[in-house]
């Protein structure tokens, strides 16, 4: 991207999980369920002296792409650190339910994920851990009449277990500034010391954990640059393409083999491990 | 956390509605809905305590000013500085105005 170019095209990091939302339904088709005014917030943060935020970081905007029906689930990233609570993870889990219902009644309704997540909230423990794991089936089920269109752009990016959900989706959008992985770099560093892992090392934590590694790695199956209206026709072909005829995660034999190849003897490095995805996927 | 309620004069009822912001690190969120003529209530749910006699002032100068549409106004706070918080409630005003409170 030039700096003409810079300077024209939409930030689609910089917007909000509703703008997110807004900015990839056709214009005027967006309608939102479960809005900040119907005040379903987490019933367990305040009784921690937690502010509550009142659609509880995740945003379901029903609406139309490419004029079919379609669901975008987007969470907000500056709350919580976009992280996955009761209250959230089930209107995420319940969209996507209802999704598959509409394909199974002949409705042809689409799914976009916004993943802007550290993973499960801490501070709703089990509830949040469940809420995943029904996003998780969701997704399995709601896949086998659509493609499920996954995307992190940054700046949180997908961790947790909620990177698992990205790991599930048929095809999965990446930016330079996104990252995605299990666990997040602070976790790392404290199991395995800072001597192996320092999670204050930018360039380090991106060169294994950013968008761009992640696609060369074969993670992820596109990488766009912040570009809103890039972003939104990516995503329009993803779906148009369809699901895959072997999602990612059915495919997880050749992963284990490609980790198997690991020699955890010799200090990984960025281009070893985009060398070993490459061979054996 | 503390919680703090304040109510202002104002004019006829909203229209509409409006959310705006987000509770992230330094941000708030605010959502205005319609009150009864001539009143407007705030809710406010702030991380940070001790800080009434600010938000009585900020407020008073954006809702004081010039008599404003009644409204309710919720307010969840994440340690705004008082610029930010005049910002988003005037941001949160505009959206009215410009859609109508769609």
């Amino acid at each position: 991207m030039n700096c003409e170019e810079l300077l024209q095209r939409t930030s689609f990091i910089e917007l909000s999980a509703r703008e997110r939302a807004r900015a990839l339904l056709d214009a005027g088709s967006m309608r939102e369920l479960i809005g900040p005014f119907e005040r379903m917030v987490s019933p367990w943060l305040a009784r921690q002296g937690v502010v509550t935020q009142a659609d509880d970081g995740v945003v379901v905007a029903k609406g139309r792409i490419d004029r079919e029906p379609a669901v975008v689930l987007a969470i907000e990233g500056a709350y919580q650190g976009g992280s996955m609570g009761e209250v959230g993870g089930a209107k995420i889990a319940g969209a996507l339910e209802l999704a598959a219902e509409d394909n199974r009644r002949g409705i042809p309704t689409r799914a976009v994920i916004v993943f802007e997540t550290g993973g499960v909230r801490l501070q709703e423990a089990n509830l949040g851990l469940a809420a995943i794991a029904e996003i998780h089936a969701a997704i399995v089920d709601l896949r086998r009449y659509q493609a499920v269109v996954g995307i992190t752009a940054g700046t949180v990016g997908c961790f947790g277990g909620m990177s698992i959900a990205a790991g599930l989706c048929s095809h999965m959008i990446v930016t330079q500034e996104a990252r995605l992985g299990l666990n997040g770099p602070a976790v790392i560093e404290q199991e395995a010391g800072i001597a192996e892992y320092d999670s204050r090392d930018r360039p380090f934590i991106w060169s294994f954990t950013g968008g761009e590694q992640r696609y060369r790695s074969k993670l992820a199956d596109a990488y766009v640059d912040d570009d809103a209206h890039a972003i939104r026709e990516t995503i329009r072909a993803a779906l148009r393409a369809g699901a895959p005829a072997r999602h990612r995660s059915d495919r997880h034999e050749d992963f284990l083999a490609c980790l198997a190849a690991v020699d955890p003897t010799q200090q990984a490095r960025p281009d070893a491990v985009r060398a070993l995805y490459k061979e054996g996927l | 956390m503390e919680k703090i309620s304040l109510e202002f004069p104002a004019a006829a009822p909203a229209r509409g509605r409006a959310a705006v912001g987000v509770v992230g690190s330094g941000d708030l969120e605010v959502l205005l809905e319609p009150n009864t003529a001539g009143s407007t209530t705030v809710s406010i749910t702030t991380s940070v305590n001790g800080m009434a006699r600010v938000w009585e002032a900020v407020l008073a100068r954006v809702l004081g000013a010039s008599p404003l549409p009644a409204t309710k106004i919720e307010i969840n706070d994440f340690g705004a500085t008082p610029g930010v918080v005049r910002m988003r409630v005037e941001q949160a005003f505009e959206e009215l105005n410009a859609t109508g409170g769609k």
